[in-house]
């Protein structure tokens, strides 16, 4: 018995790991595989997702409504941004990276002076349940499977809609896309909205969990960077199993050494994966199967 | 030697000729003899701004010249400057240990960016990547040291000491009888002069010289220096090598200006400096590096000085309008607007002395 709760606890790590990574890396997933745009101000979506769930909650908005403005105002925010900035710089690779940690930088220390360093947080919802010595919050449980459900619903926008038959078209030639019809600068600002929605969507889920100070984004790009780079560009093939290898090897080193080590796992693995997988998982599978 | 010299002025610099080097030992020399006429306080601060000169020059080497992204220079940064912390508090400030610990605090970012160069470069690590693998080494890096708050980091008499920093240690020492020659105040400041000037003229003549040139090839592309015959990875190992001990010098002269230095110090927001001084002043020249750097620290200086938290946002603001609206650099794109009216003025006003090479 004390065995399985003893596996239990470190399989619900790994799970809450394995969440936090790919809720972490899917709205940078995306937008860096749809245009190839490394968005550094991705932090500061997940940020003002949370933000807005927290002030949206406390002034009496019910949890998953809070949430879902949190999501759509970072998505918003994205749109706006997409359209005054991003757009002028798709061409210009290492200038759109400098331009989103602008903006990053900006958004945070904009938000330390507008919010003060940090604000009242929210309860997590649910309670906990006990297992043996161990007490598990029901909330960081369910994330998991909210985890699993978005890579779901993506996996059904981007294989089943028309949205994602123009967009998967615009990724493999944007000239052949646009020649056949498809309004390739349009999908590129739905793209980019998208994956500031869904990071604010993360910010959302884990505004519970936490305490929102304007910093967090920092916490969070770290993360959501190493399992975008271990993935690769394709977000359907990579980020899964991606996430998984992640959250293992950091789940290990955390238990064993503590937080900090965990961290420094994590990027000692991306400098590697860099270097022996340059495209990332979903680069090697595609190669392996004789694709691009 | 002559020939070297002659290197200073080249198509890979801006500002030639004898009104631009007038100026230039104008300023030298006015720098020079201020400490005779204003406050100990403002040279120390002026000292502060030139520190940071080394570090945003070494990254206008190699993202500017080269065209490599690295968002590493903090780490060598850090390194050099925790390696003096560590020498310095075992070895004090007797003899010439000063001299020899800050020697060490420059050969080893040197070594680790062989280490690292080598890494990327020959292993096929390429444009983007490259930013990630430096700025993940940064980050381990950040990481690492905020972890070392137990008495067991220890190394010798010296305690890493954590998310604190390290502290106290002895400036930079030259026996000389019985008062020894203390680099603190306005020595410290003419040595840090004296260290701009060599290494801002030394960078123009190695980037000048058929070094530069190549770098330059390189960075137009890649593929077309390689077929040429030239050893692309070789050229991208040695920038960043010297690149990086230039880093290098910035964090030990920054541990000795303040005598600490902290894990922070390599963290995104410092990480992030660099970038926007030599962004903002023009990545391609270093004569705009320089002039961006001091001035956006003096910038800075102020916006914090003035108590409010607004200095980040100003950077970031300015970041992102000269990435918008000027690419090149704000200082560049100024300095060719004039010379381009400067021309045109006297094509226009001597119309006959212009003759257009035929065929």
């Amino acid at each position: 018995m004390t065995f399985l709760v003893e596996a239990y606890a470190f399989f619900y790590q790994l799970a809450d790991s394995f969440a936090f990574l790919v809720l972490c890396g899917l709205g940078l997933a995306i937008i860096f595989g749809m245009m190839g745009v490394i968005n550094l101000a991705h932090g500061e979506f997940i940020m003002c997702g949370a933000y807005v769930t927290v002030l949206s909650a406390r002034a009496g908005v019910p949890l998953p409504f809070a949430m879902l403005c949190g999501t759509l105002a970072a998505g918003l925010v994205g749109l706006i941004l997409e359209f005054l900035i991003i757009r002028r710089l798709y061409h210009r690779l290492f200038d759109s990276i400098v331009a989103t940690w602008a903006l990053s930088l900006i958004a945070t220390q904009g938000m330390l002076i507008v919010a003060g360093p940090s604000i009242e947080g929210l309860k997590t919802p649910f309670g906990s349940f006990e297992l043996g010595a161990y007490s598990f919050s029901v909330y960081r449980a369910l994330l998991p499977l909210i985890a699993l459900l978005l890579l779901g619903a993506l996996y059904w926008l981007f294989m089943r809609t028309r949205f994602g038959i123009h967009s998967r078209a615009t990724i493999q030639d944007p000239n052949m896309a646009r020649a056949l019809g498809a309004n390739t600068s349009r999908i590129y600002s739905q793209t980019f909205t998208l994956g500031a929605a869904l990071a604010g969507l993360t910010g959302a889920l884990y505004a519970p969990t936490i305490t929102a100070v304007p910093t967090m984004g920092q916490a969070f790009i770290v993360q959501s960077f190493v399992t975008v780079v271990v993935s690769g560009a394709d977000v359907m093939l990579g980020l899964a199993p991606s996430a998984a290898v992640l959250a293992f090897i950091q789940s290990l080193l955390t238990r064993s050494y503590g937080q900090l080590i965990g961290q420094i796992g994590l990027l000692l693995t991306v400098i590697v994966v860099v270097r022996v997988l340059p495209k990332g998982i979903s680069g090697w599978a595609l190669q392996r199967n004789g694709g691009r | 030697m002559r020939r070297w010299l002659t290197l200073v002025d080249g198509p890979q610099t801006l500002g030639h000729g004898v009104a631009f080097w007038l100026a230039f030992c104008a300023i030298v020399l006015g720098a020079a003899v201020l400490p005779a006429f204003v406050d100990a306080f403002l040279i120390t601060n002026l000292t502060y701004f030139m520190v940071w000169v080394f570090m945003a020059l070494g990254l206008s080497l190699i993202w500017g010249y080269a065209g490599i992204l690295s968002f590493g220079q903090t780490a060598f940064f850090g390194l050099a400057g925790y390696t003096y912390g560590v020498i310095g508090l075992n070895l004090g400030d007797a003899g010439l240990w000063t001299w020899f610990a800050l020697l060490i605090s420059l050969v080893l970012p040197a070594m680790l960016a062989l280490v690292v160069g080598y890494f990327m470069f020959y292993g096929g690590v390429r444009d983007v990547f490259v930013g990630i693998v430096t700025l993940s080494i940064t980050l381990v890096f950040e990481t690492f040291m905020a972890q070392t708050a137990g008495p067991e980091w220890t190394i010798g008499t010296a305690r890493l000491n954590g998310f604190n920093g390290m502290s106290n240690m002895p400036p930079l020492t030259f026996p000389w009888g019985d008062s020894p020659l203390v680099f603190d105040g306005p020595p410290f400041f003419w040595l840090v002069l004296a260290l701009v000037v060599l290494v801002y003229v030394g960078l123009r003549i190695l980037v000048n010289s058929r070094f530069g040139n190549v770098l330059v090839g390189i960075r137009e592309n890649p593929d077309r220096a390689e077929m040429l015959g030239y050893n692309v990875r070789l050229y991208q190992l040695a920038v960043f090598v010297i690149g990086s001990v230039l880093a290098g010098m910035s964090g030990v002269l920054y541990t000795l200006w303040g005598s600490y230095i902290t894990p922070s110090s390599m963290g995104l927001t410092a990480a992030a400096l660099p970038i926007i001084w030599v962004a903002a002043g023009g990545r391609k020249d270093i004569t705009a590096t320089l002039l961006a750097t001091v001035f956006l620290t003096w910038l800075s200086q102020q916006l914090a000085v003035k108590g409010n938290q607004y200095a980040l946002i100003w950077m970031g603001a300015i970041l992102l309008v000269v990435v918008m609206f000027a690419p090149e650099g704000l200082f560049v794109t100024v300095w060719q607007k004039l010379r381009d009216r400067r021309r045109m003025r006297r094509v226009a006003t001597a119309p006959e002395t212009v003759s257009f090479p035929s065929g």
